[in-house]
């Protein structure tokens, strides 16, 4: 006779109980083993953009004018105007947890479409605006890699080589663009959840869900602060 | 010694994870984590079958010192697609994916793994991972070694390198989620009473590697990244000429890459203690010491990966922090063969064949290891770097050690997973064919490395013929003793006599449900009152 | 001399090296049989007798953890300062050493003497002489292996990297390519000739139309127009070249640095600005390859201190 495996959904569960998974023994064992597993996630996240963190920081001890040149490079405006955007999402996103917990269903739709409107705007808006705008200027290093000639004077004035501050547009994208893809990523997560909560599924006591996305987007956010300082600002732009 | 004189005649259940349910979606939709073992069981057979079949093409050609059976060109593509698929399509999964799939739970008192639905999800990644690497070699395969130098790789290499570095990046996520897995497992499932000085050995071991999993696999997976957007865009990250620097490639590569070996040799040690805990029937001497060396073995892991580049060119003091950590990881290694070792002192030494793999294991690995520093230390390593000394090195801990560990672990807990026996005899046979194939095979090439025969070389030397026709005569007594378990293990599971709950007379969680045992494993959690292998003065029950 | 078993010991680290070697091979094979037989001695006195027999179950041991714990590191400790001295020694040439220059490509070695000839998958020496090897590769990695000498060293794209050796025994000696370089890494192989001082200096003879390396490198430096901007002992706003080599140069980015081989080859390839001059030098990036580059540097070094000047080969 087949074993009863089905999924148990709220239906089954009596008024006011959480579904707990068959593999789990109560509901406490489930939260804390799929916060544990968002957590365990987040540090293997640390080590892959660590590997590019390790190279950029490598060339930048080498290739010191180089990256400084290219860091001015970089439209900065773009660079704040996101970490501003990135930091009040973190902050729409705790609040979303925070009405998890207490159970506040219309609160929760409210910030959760708010982070992701901020979330779709970054990667909207840093795509089109932002990379596309790079791309015309002629700093993309294996697209279309002609610097202009405004950029080729921020070049010489740094006493820079044009394939060393090619390098810093490699890592730029890179390190950007993954972090671009994790946000992407952070986004679909914002969409489930917000079927989620319109299913009822995350304000019946159980918002372990939403906490483990919030968990998520923090960290997004977080290699975000990062970034920024060491691609933007490190140039020594204000000083 | 005590005994006792209770026979039970051994039975099987008439449901068990086995028949509780039928049709090939009961199986590839399962989330049950004793059928995912199996289907990564057949995988990863697949798998060791190719690489296996590639390393016999290799040494059919090492005949003759000028390639008895084909280019040079060939053969790069050979041994580099042997080095992938051995390390990440067969080593890494096997021990974790089938024995820590099937025994993690159980040994712990738990139904499942924390994630079952991502455990499932782990071994589709991981056929995608093959199929894409697969096709790669099928189209015409990468001839860069396993290791993929760059610029090699990057810039003048004209095999499938984007594609096989994809496959392997895949690979790379199935693992991540494995250990994941694992990890939240043992933190959060353990049954009642179980503390994490009361589990098994092979407990620990699994922890360990499964930290390493976690932790090491992401660094491989931006650095193919770096190699694949090398390759598609031919922007200098790794190439000189436009101010890259080929040598962070190796940083990267082997910070994953030391780490990785670990993850390749830990899961067996943890195998091999159960082994010679049930070969004997007695508690591993030093069991605090044993699990306190698996996580520091996972711990200095990530400090030596220095000792692959001694000769590259980094700086001689460098190269003294490597070399002094590289011993130190040593240790932890010999303090479990020690302790295993004492085991057998004032035991009951059965000559089963998981027992003789045990033994087997401990002697190839102390070999292996001990090899390893003359690696280790600088000095010596100069003349043996990128020789064949090197690959004796590292054949004889993952052929010696690893895949014998595994081996016996698959002959442990087979009776377990099928609830048949294999037959002991022909178990016995091709456990001795194996161990006298591997020295032969292995033993020669320590000499021909110190004679400097430089490895990945297709065609060499006339003087170092004699040493290469005796490793490949090896190679084939080798072959022979793989390929009998396949057929013994494959006839038991349908003819082989009934098991019962505990053939070996061991302890462990597993050994008290039945054989096969059912989906949710345990009747009721279980409370644990005793230590791991508590023999104990208490009688043991055999069947 | 244990043939076929041995490799030639045809240099003066060859004999320490195999003493080493052979220590290590003596604790292998001590400690591995120590295991086996302890394991097999085990397995027989306490075979299992009776099929339900469990034996008596005791606890660890401390003293002997701490032992088999202490007494490994410290042999561990001993062979790592053995070796790490010898890998000093290994690492260092004497200053006297003769150079010769190699440069690696798939799938040959190029090999410059100093004195002109130059020689493919070939290197000639003379015996019970020190010589530093300076090599570079022009497109992946390869490495340059004797066994004889028991040396090796990776030879990498963009820099320079050394070893040294000297031989202690005429004869023929195998070279490999010690990594792997596409697909004829293993015909990337060669022979090296260590020749009595006698024989040496008349095979340098022999070697017709073999100009010395610095020769070379003044015509090159003459054909790119490096004297456009370059004299010997400098002008305004262009450093001095006599005397370069071997002395300290302030950058402008603050770090200060030898003026060794590979930086020249750098401020050939990529400049960096030095403080109190303008960065003006171009690159000669894709214009030289490697072996040009050497012939450069072998002329800058001809230039000798200031006021002095090098006696030239007529």
């Amino acid at each position: 006779m087949p074993t009863d495996r089905r999924r148990p959904t709220l239906a089954d569960a009596p008024f006011g109980a959480v579904p707990v998974a068959h593999q789990f023994d109560d509901f406490e064992q489930q939260t804390t083993a799929d916060t544990f597993g968002m957590w365990l996630f987040l540090a293997t996240e640390v080590l892959f953009f660590g590997g590019l963190f390790c190279g950029y920081s490598l060339y930048r001890n080498l290739y010191f004018d180089a990256f400084t040149a290219g860091s001015h490079l970089l439209k900065v405006k773009y660079g704040a105007f996101y970490t501003v955007l990135l930091i009040c999402s973190s902050l729409t996103m705790a609040l979303g947890v925070r009405s998890a917990q207490l159970r506040r269903r219309t609160a929760l739709t409210v910030y959760l479409i708010l982070t992701w409107i901020m979330g779709f705007a970054f990667v909207f808006i840093k795509l089109r605006y932002e990379w596309y705008g790079d791309y015309l200027e002629g700093l993309a290093p294996g697209v279309h890699w002609a610097p202009s000639s405004e950029s080729m004077e921020m070049i010489r004035h740094f006493h820079a080589t044009v394939p060393h501050v090619g390098l810093f547009f490699i890592f730029y994208f890179c390190m950007t663009g993954l972090h671009a893809l994790h946000m992407i990523v952070g986004v679909g997560l914002l969409t489930t959840l917000l079927i989620f909560t319109r299913q009822g599924r995350v304000t019946g006591g159980n918002y372990n869900w939403v906490e483990i996305v919030g968990l998520y987007w923090h960290f997004v956010d977080i290699v975000w602060i990062f970034l920024f300082p060491l691609l933007y600002l490190i140039g020594g732009r204000y000083v | 010694m005590s005994t006792v004189a209770v026979e039970v005649t051994p039975t099987m259940p008439e449901v068990h994870y086995l028949n509780a349910d039928y049709g090939w979606r009961s199986w590839l939709f399962t989330t049950d984590h004793k059928r995912i073992a199996w289907l990564y069981l057949f995988a990863i057979t697949g798998f060791f079958a190719v690489g296996g079949l590639m390393a016999t093409l290799m040494r059919l050609n090492l005949i003759e010192p000028q390639g008895a059976l084909m280019e040079p060109a060939s053969y790069n593509k050979l041994f580099t697609a042997h080095g992938l698929i051995m390390i990440f399509f067969f080593l890494a999964p096997s021990i974790p994916t089938v024995l820590g799939n099937f025994l993690i739970p159980i040994m712990i008192g738990a139904r499942d793994v924390a994630f079952p639905k991502l455990n499932l999800l782990s071994w589709y990644i991981f056929m995608l991972a093959g199929s894409v690497f697969m096709l790669a070699v099928i189209r015409g395969g990468v001839d860069t070694g396993w290791t993929l130098y760059t610029p090699l790789s990057t810039t003048y290499a004209n095999g499938h390198v984007l594609s096989a570095a994809v496959g392997i990046f895949i690979s790379g996520f199935s693992s991540i989620l494995t250990g994941l897995n694992f990890m939240v497992t043992i933190h959060k499932m353990r049954a009642p009473g179980m503390t994490w000085f009361r589990l098994p050995l092979f407990i620990w071991s699994l922890y360990a590697t499964s930290v390493i999993f976690i932790l090491a696999m992401p660094v491989i997976a931006i650095t193919l990244a770096l190699i694949a957007l090398e390759r598609v865009f031919h922007v200098g990250i790794f190439d000189p000429a436009l101010g890259g620097d080929p040598i962070l490639f190796q940083h990267l590569f082997w910070f994953f890459g030391h780490p990785e070996v670990y993850i390749l040799i830990l899961p067996s040690m943890g195998v091999v203690s159960e082994l010679v805990a049930a070969g004997c029937r007695k508690r591993i001497f030093g069991y605090s010491f044993v699990a306190f060396s698996s996580v520091a073995i996972a711990a200095i892991s990530f400090m030596v990966w220095g000792h692959h580049m001694f000769l590259t060119g980094q700086s001689v003091y460098a190269g003294f922090v490597f070399s002094a950590l590289s011993f130190a990881v040593a240790i932890p290694s010999a303090i479990k063969v020690f302790n295993w070792t004492a085991t057998m002192h004032k035991a009951s030494v059965s000559y089963d064949t998981p027992m003789l793999y045990a033994i087997g294991f401990i002697g190839l690995f102390t070999i292996g290891g001990l090899t390893g520093l003359f690696l280790a230390s600088l000095g010596t390593d100069v003349h043996l770097h990128d020789t064949y000394f090197v690959v004796a090195h590292f054949h004889y801990v993952m052929v010696g050690g690893a895949i014998m560990g595994y081996l016996g672990g698959l002959h442990l807990w087979w009776p377990k997973m099928t609830g048949k026996l294999y037959p002991e005899a022909w178990a016995r046979f091709a456990c001795l064919l194996v161990f006298a194939g591997f020295n032969l095979t292995f033993g020669p090439q320590f000499i021909l490395g110190y004679l400097g025969m430089p490895r990945r070389y297709a065609v060499y030397p006339p003087e170092f013929q004699v040493l290469n026709v005796m490793s490949s005569a090896g190679a084939s007594i080798l072959a022979v003793g793989y390929f009998i378990p396949l057929v013994y293990f494959t006839w038991s599971a349908f003819k082989g006599p009934i098991a019962g709950p505990n053939p070996w007379g061991a302890k462990g969680l597993e050994w008290t449900i039945p054989s096969p045992p059912p989906t949710n494993n345990f009747e009721e959690t279980p409370i644990v009152t005793q230590e791991a292998y508590a023999y104990g003065p208490e009688e043991a029950h055999v069947g | 001399m244990l043939a076929p078993f041995q490799p030639p010991e045809a240099s003066t680290l060859s004999v320490e090296w195999d003493y080493l070697y052979y220590f290590l091979t003596a604790l292998t094979i001590f400690f591995a049989g120590l295991i086996f037989a302890t394991v097999f001695y085990f397995a027989i006195k306490y075979r299992r007798r009776d099929k339900n027999e469990v034996p008596p179950q005791y606890e660890g041991n401390l003293p002997l953890e701490l032992t088999w714990t202490i007494v490994p590191a410290g042999i561990c400790v001993f062979i790592f300062i053995w070796s790490a001295h010898l890998f000093m020694r290994a690492s260092t040439p004497p200053p006297a050493a003769t150079e010769i220059f190699v440069v690696g490509k798939q799938w040959m070695w190029k090999i410059q003497h100093p004195e002109g000839p130059r020689e493919i998958n070939e290197l000639h020496v003379p015996v019970n002489a020190p010589i530093k090897l300076t090599m570079t590769s022009e497109d992946v990695i390869h490495d340059f292996g004797v066994p004889a000498f028991r040396i090796k060293r990776d030879v990498v794209p963009g820099m320079y990297s050394t070893e040294w050796f000297e031989a202690t025994q005429t004869g023929q000696f195998h070279l490999f390519c010690d990594q792997f370089c596409g697909m004829g890494h293993s015909t990337m192989v060669g022979t090296v000739f260590v020749m009595s001082h006698a024989d040496y200096a008349r095979w340098l003879a022999s070697q017709m139309n073999a100009k010395p390396m610095f020769a070379t490198g003044e015509r090159l430096y003459g054909q790119l127009g490096c004297d456009t901007c370059h004299t010997p002992d400098g002008k305004p706003g262009v450093p001095p070249l006599r005397g370069l080599y071997g002395s300290e140069v302030k950058l402008q980015n603050g770090k200060t640095v030898t003026a060794d081989d590979a930086y020249l080859r750098e401020s050939i390839l990529g400049p960096e600005a030095i403080v109190g001059y303008p960065p003006t030098m171009p690159t000669y990036q894709g214009q030289l390859n490697e072996e040009e580059v050497l012939q450069l540097i072998a002329y800058i070094k001809s230039l000798g201190p200031p006021g002095e000047r090098k006696a030239t080969k007529q």
